[in-house]
This record gives structure tokens, sequence and C-alpha cells, in this order.
């Protein structure tokens, strides 16, 4: 009996190594198949992703909420010991600000009335919807957030997101109660703005840095630091106009754009549902037939 | 018999622990916690866990936990499908093939050597991203985050021990 389970053993022992050998290669392959699988842009990829994301949701998010009202009480206590700097500050600011209402209110005024004797086409109306951040550290190789709305809330795919400040990503994929949004640092965000006054066109190029730069400017075109950079709503996916940075640097190796969101206070994150203008819709009216004839 | 049952059960749920806690951390990982520029450079946890477990029990972190946990942290962080499990698995062959090494090493000689294996796996992971991706990436974010990763291995190292104390004896 002991004979028999020595000689066992001493079969076991080399078989139990080549099978872990085996299962070893064969792992590795199928890392590299999923790999080529990701490149290819599958769909199943993007559905296993939204599956795993809406299955540790619930945890995600019942971690996530100490950390946010710990983090709130941290920050109001720290209000409190600069109330009153910051109540000056206020005031001044609120003086400014109420000269700028009145030029708004003038402006608008206006842009109504020019509107209207040019008989433009309405902007359409945006729907938001307002998620919840429950996970931000995906490491060295990606800048994305995953949100706790999903296709259940009406969120879709290609979505702005954005903060109070500014453009945040785009909604990258849509789980049931989850959603991921590329922040525009991503070495895949790309997205079409306009920079400056004069309002160039060029794409901004996210490359995992903390400022994404500029491609596919005009060669003539004159950017300097400073400039206000925002979408520019080709491509219809963006609501054109979104405010998303400003330009830090201008030298031979390329534009830098610093986004306005506030990176580290990105607690919750609008999605902005943009229905473009239907031309479809406005033309199937009875009074825009009726006014051509 | 049936407490031969529940004394299987518990000893199969006690060999599962090291994978659970992996996973666990994973996910505490990647809660917002709202401090400018930390995501970037937050630990890899999952390179201190494959490779504390594959020094310390490494029956219990067999090919497939290492493959698992790749795939999970893959999908969950939204990063290239593929890139964390390969350089999982590379740990996982550099502390087999030199088990005699890492088996007699003290804690500080754990430490470097930690230092040394995570450097290659960060490397890999750099190279695989900038192959899929195309272009040359940004060294620095990854510098940061293996010098914070090599950092949180003795805050780590010392939870996995007390885990192991208490689940595994």
């Amino acid at each position: 009996m002991n004979r028999r389970a020595g000689s066992v053993m001493r079969l076991a022992t080399p078989v139990k190594a080549w099978t872990q050998r085996f299962a070893l290669l064969f792992l590795a392959g199928v890392a590299v198949a999923l790999m080529l699988l990701d490149k290819a842009d599958s769909v199943v990829v993007e559905r296993a992703r939204s599956a795993v994301a809406d299955a540790v949701a619930p945890i995600l998010d019942a971690a996530s909420r100490p950390v946010a009202t710990f983090n709130e009480m941290v920050e109001q206590g720290g209000q409190l010991v600069s109330v009153a700097a910051e109540n000056a500050e206020l005031r001044e600011q609120n003086e400014r600000l109420r000269h700028w209402e009145t030029v708004a209110r003038r402006l608008e005024a206006e842009n109504e009335a020019l509107r209207s004797t040019l008989k433009l086409v309405p902007d359409p109306t945006l729907h938001y919807v307002t998620a919840r951040v429950i996970a931000d550290q995906g490491g060295a190789f990606v800048r994305s957030v995953l949100l706790s709305a999903g296709a259940r809330e009406g969120v879709e795919r290609g979505q702005a997101a954005l903060t109070g400040d500014g453009l945040a990503g785009r909604v990258a994929e849509v789980g049931n109660g989850t959603s991921r949004v590329l922040l525009l640092t991503d070495m895949n965000s790309r997205i079409p703005i306009l920079v400056g006054d004069a309002q160039d066109r060029a794409m901004l190029v996210g490359d995992n840095t903390a400022e994404p730069h500029l491609q596919y400017l005009e060669p003539r075109v004159e950017v300097k630091p400073g400039d206000r950079v925002m979408t520019s709503g080709h491509g219809g996916v963006f609501p054109p106009g979104l405010p998303v940075g400003r330009v830090t640097s201008v030298d031979e190796e390329g534009i830098r754009v610093r986004p306005f969101v506030d990176w580290g206070h990105m607690q919750y994150l609008r999605l902005v549902d943009f229905e473009l203008p239907g031309i479809l819709r406005s033309f199937d009216g009875s009074e825009s037939p009726g006014n051509g004839r | 018999m049936k407490q031969g049952v529940w004394h299987r059960l518990d000893i199969i749920a006690r060999s599962l622990s090291p994978l659970a806690i992996t996973l666990l951390l994973i996910m505490v990982g990647m809660v917002p916690l709202q401090i400018p520029k930390i995501a970037p450079v937050i630990p890899s946890v999952a390179l201190i866990a494959v490779y504390y477990w594959a020094v310390h029990r490494p029956n219990l972190m067999t090919v497939w936990a290492i493959f698992l946990i790749g795939l999970f942290q893959d999908l969950l962080s939204g990063g290239h499908l593929g890139v964390g499990i390969m350089a999982l698995l590379m740990v996982h062959v550099v502390i087999d093939t030199q088990r005699r090494i890492f088996a007699r090493s003290s804690f500080q000689a754990l430490w470097v050597l930690f230092a040394i294996v995570a450097a290659a796996a960060l490397y890999l992971m750099w190279l695989l991203n900038c192959l899929l991706q195309g272009v040359f990436l940004e060294v620095q974010p990854v510098l940061f985050q293996y010098l914070t990763t090599v950092a949180a291995y003795p805050c780590l190292a010392w939870l996995f021990a007390q885990a192991q104390k208490a689940f595994l004896k």
C-alpha cells in the first residue's frame, strides 16, 4: 500500500508540474487573445466591462459614500477658518458679477432680437442626468471614472460629462446601472473644439498627462497662452460652447490646454443628453412649408 | 460525515481567502478619495497581493487565481484588457522559477526583491500599452505609480500577514 502510494506520488509530481506549466502557457495565450479582442473594439469586451462594473457597483457605491462625507467634513472645517476673508472676497466678486449680469441680460435681449430677424433654427433643449462618481483610480495607463448611472437612467454612449467648471469627458461605456466616462486627459480622448476669440477649429487630444494638447490646427492660426477653449459641436455629439479649458503653453512641442475641471473634487458629473436639432422635425411641421411657399 | 463536509467547506473558504482579499482590495483601491492627482499614482494593489501570496502561499495563489485577478482589474479599471494579466503572470513566473531565493529571504530582502519585480512588471505593462496604443507613452506617471507601489508594500504585506495568521494559521 505504502509502496503504491509512493509510486503514484512519483508519477503525480511531474504530471502536476506539467499541467501547471500548460495552464500558464494557456492563460498567457488567453491574455494575448484578449488584448487583440480588445484592440478590435469588440462588443463582447464592452459588455464584459459593463457587467463587471454593474456587479461591483453596489460595493463601490457604499464604499465611496463615507469617503465623500469625510472629505466634505474636512472641507467644511477648513472653510470655517477662512470664512471672513472669503466673505470679503465674495462681496467684491458679487459687485463685479452684478455688472456682468446687466451686460449678459442686454446681450441676451439683443441676441433674441437678432435671432428672430434671422429665423435661426433654435438650439435643441438639453436634458441632464446627474450621477455620482463611484470609482476613479485606474492606475497610470488610463484616465476614466465610473458613474452610478447607466442605461436605466437614460445614459447613452457619447454623451458629454460636465462638472460645474466645464467639460470632464465623454461617456465611453454604458452598463445597466453604471457608465464609464473617458476623461479629457485619457490617451484615447479626441474632442472637437474651438480655440481663442477667433474660434479656430482644432482637436483636443489626451495623452495621459494633466494637460491635453491641440491637433489639426490650421498652420497660420495664432494661439496664445490664456486663450479659452470650448467644444465646437462638430460631429454632433457634444453641444457647442461647453467650456473646456485654457491654453497654458505654446511651443514647438505643441499647444497644451489645462482643463477647467477640478479633478480632485469631482464627486458628481452631469451627463448632457443632446439631441441634434432634428432637420426632419423642423420641416415636418405645418409652418415650415407654409412659410416656404 | 456531516462534520466532514463542513470541515471541507471551511478549508475551501480559507484557501480562497487570499483571492477574496485581493479582489476586495482592488475595489477599495478604486474608491474616489477626492485627493487631487492621486488617481494616476495609486499603488497597484494587485501587484503587491500577487507577489506576497505567490511568495508565502504559492499553493493558494495559482495561475488561475492570478488570471482572474488580472482580468477583474483590467475590466474594472478600463485599461487595455490582458495587459494587467500578462504582468501578473510574469510575477508568478519569476517567483516560481526563483523560488529558492524568495523562500529564504528576510522581510527587507523581500521588499528589495519586490522593487525589482514590480519594476519589471510595470515596465512590461508600459511596453504592452505602448504597443497596443501605437505611440510612446509618458514614462512619468508609470514611474510615480511604481514609487507609490513600492512604498505601499510593507503596509499591505503587514495586512496580508495578519490575514494569513487569522485565516490560514
